[in-house]
């Protein structure tokens, strides 16, 4: 009897109380939206401004003309498409090799070796290496043996950036392949390395894939690393009729750098199509890689 | 292996030991993929011993004038990166205190049930690209979109506020608050991905133990969810850190390049990265040698916050596990 006197005097004030916590909680949700909504619009004013500006500008002529001298007008940076091209090409020729026999060692042949332990922990620490001193070392060891900005420069410079993304990406991969497959294969009388082309490299491309991909869209869009390694240039590689790499190289990132500079519009406006042309180069990457890793066994 | 398959008399099976060609094979490949590990192990000390030897003559020659300094003349001989050290950590943590604001934000947001799958999908997506926007290309938006974009705000803070040290020059195109709002831009996708899994490993058990103890959806989340993911989340922070630390790009083109040591967010600053950007390119042999010294120091930053945030993201996966 006297508990239904007390529980309507009770519960109100349980009420009362719920209510200032709700509300708070309510706010806060609100915030999380708000918070949410204001940190897309950077992606959304950067593609905004890049298709207005860039956009304006992009033209056939544009993506194979030489860079224009300051005054100017017309002009494009055909060459720099060029050597962004050339210094990936040369980085992930280095890069995915060295990269997925690592991730082979890493993820099948010795997990839990010190070695690999090693490895992995230097490999997640080289992911957060500033990639301006991945062009301080390789403006070391290429530029100042070799005597020259070049290419292969950058390219090397590109790959110590590259590589611990293709290490990390492919081991996990490498994890993804079901074990009855090896095992399957191995009851077979497979050797290791035969289980490692036959079945695991196969099996798990889709997914080493995508972490190349995602490496190569790193690498096509960095510049500090380039600046002081394959330097600029306003001529093509291929000249005269033969390629000569080990000259200063334009890419691409170096250009847009450069350019933004300068107080001259068409220049500005050069940057901003090259940097539509570079962005779509990266996101094209990016979604045709998502398209890959979402392929499952 | 390839050859197509001929029952071998009496020996009526599939499976075969090994031949010595094969066994041989299998120990060349074994062999190279070691030696690929080799090569990530050989990168990590030639990294530091190159960058390191060839800093030496430059620590020989001026020693910790150059820590300390606050003069950068190659002319006269002066090299002082002091001002660019105190503008790395000071853009980096106000980056940080934005980013990792808006980062775990984000983070909750997308993993504490605040949306249908779908829509979560798309957020996902977007905080995915803005990681995939190169630097450069953050940094020509930067000259172009925020500095015009605050500079009224800033103008009005400064008027306003001029006695509050933060405030107490006037923004005059780069500077330091752009360069700190791109670069929070730059760490938030790192700061969100890491803290999201981190919120992720959390057992569903404890939010619903939470729930059951009858708190609200935020009591949840900030008493319960968040203190729990909390290792994950600080790893993801000091991680963010260690990017907006040896970010140069963005930095060389808002941050002004300017030599001074000042609280104003205004006032246009430098950073170590961004000298040796601007000052590689042209070095003569003595600029080089401090420059060197310089990346030396950019290397050491970085190695350590990058180190103790991937010690942490251990510490937090073990955490996990057990």
């Amino acid at each position: 009897m006297n508990a239904r006197v007390l529980a309507p005097v009770a519960v109100p004030s349980l009420q009362h109380k719920m209510e200032g916590r709700s509300l708070f909680s309510v706010a806060l949700s609100g915030l999380a939206w708000v918070c949410a909504l204001l940190a897309s619009v950077p992606l959304l004013s950067v593609l905004y401004l890049l298709i207005t500006r860039g956009g304006a500008r992009l033209s056939m002529e544009v993506l194979t003309e030489l860079p224009p001298a300051g005054f100017e007008m017309g002009g494009g940076f055909g060459n720099a498409l060029a050597g962004t091209f050339v210094m990936v090409g040369i980085a992930a020729l280095i890069a995915i090799p060295v990269g997925i026999m690592a991730a082979i060692f890493l993820a099948e042949l010795g997990p839990s070796s010190k070695m690999a332990n090693i490895a992995r922990f230097s490999a997640k620490t080289l992911t957060g290496l500033p990639s301006i001193l991945a062009g301080v070392f390789a403006y070391a060891i290429v530029v100042l043996t070799t005597g020259t900005y070049s290419a292969p420069a950058g390219g090397v410079a590109l790959a110590v950036l590259m590589l611990p993304i293709v290490v990390l990406t492919a081991e996990e991969a490498i994890k993804m392949v079901p074990k009855i497959m090896k095992d399957a294969a191995y009851g077979m009388g497979c050797t290791r390395s035969q289980v490692i082309w036959k079945v695991i490299l196969p099996t798990g491309l889709p997914a080493i894939l995508t972490g190349v991909m995602l490496a190569v869209a790193r690498a096509a869009g960095e510049t500090a690393p380039l600046l002081f390694t394959a330097l600029f240039s306003n001529y093509w590689l291929y000249q005269d009729g033969k390629l000569d790499l080990m000259n200063p190289t334009a890419s691409l990132a170096v250009l847009i750098y450069n350019f933004s500079g300068m107080p001259f519009e068409n220049q500005i406006e050069l940057a901003w199509a090259a940097s539509l042309v570079l962005v779509l180069i990266v996101l094209v990457i990016n979604v045709v890689s998502r398209y890959f890793g979402r392929q499952k066994f | 292996m390839n050859q197509p398959f001929i029952p071998p008399p009496g020996n009526h099976s599939v499976c075969q030991p090994p031949t010595s060609t094969e066994f041989v094979l299998d120990r060349c490949f074994r062999a190279l993929a070691r030696f690929g590990v080799f090569v990530i192990l050989a990168l990590v000390f030639a990294l530091i011993f190159v960058i390191g030897e060839k800093a030496i003559p430059g620590m020989q020659k001026y020693g910790l004038d150059v820590i300390t300094g606050s003069v950068w003349d190659p002319n006269q001989h002066l090299y002082g990166i002091l001002p660019a050290i105190w503008g790395t950590l000071y853009s980096s943590l106000m980056a940080l205190l934005i980013g990792g604001f808006f980062g775990i934000m984000m983070a909750i947001f997308l993993t504490q049930d605040f949306l249908p799958a779908r829509l979560a999908a798309v957020f996902r997506t977007i905080v995915e690209l803005l990681a995939a926007i190169p630097s450069v290309v953050y940094g020509l938006w930067g000259i172009f979109f925020v500095i015009p974009a605050i500079r009224p705000l800033a103008d009005w803070l400064h008027q306003s506020f001029d006695w509050v040290p933060f405030f107490s020059t006037s923004l005059s195109g780069p500077g330091l608050l752009p360069a700190a709002l791109v670069l929070a831009i730059m760490i938030l996708p790192t700061i969100a991905a890491v803290s999201q899994d981190a919120l992720r490993a959390v057992p569903l058990k404890t939010k619903q133990a939470a729930y059951g103890l009858g708190t609200t959806h935020w009591e949840a989340i900030l008493k319960v969810m968040v203190p729990t993911a909390s290792t994950g989340i600080f790893g993801a922070l000091v991680l963010g850190l260690g990017r907006a630390l040896g970010e140069t790009m963005a930095l060389a083109m808002l941050v002004g390049n300017s030599n001074q040591i000042s609280l104003s967010l205004f006032s246009p600053a430098n950073t170590l990265a961004a000298v040796l950007a601007l000052n590689f390119p042209e070095a003569g042999p003595t600029e080089v040698e401090v420059l060197m010294y310089a990346a030396l120091v950019l290397m050491a930053i970085t190695l350590t916050v990058n180190i103790i945030g991937s010690m942490i993201m251990l510490m937090s996966n073990r955490g996990a596990k057990s």
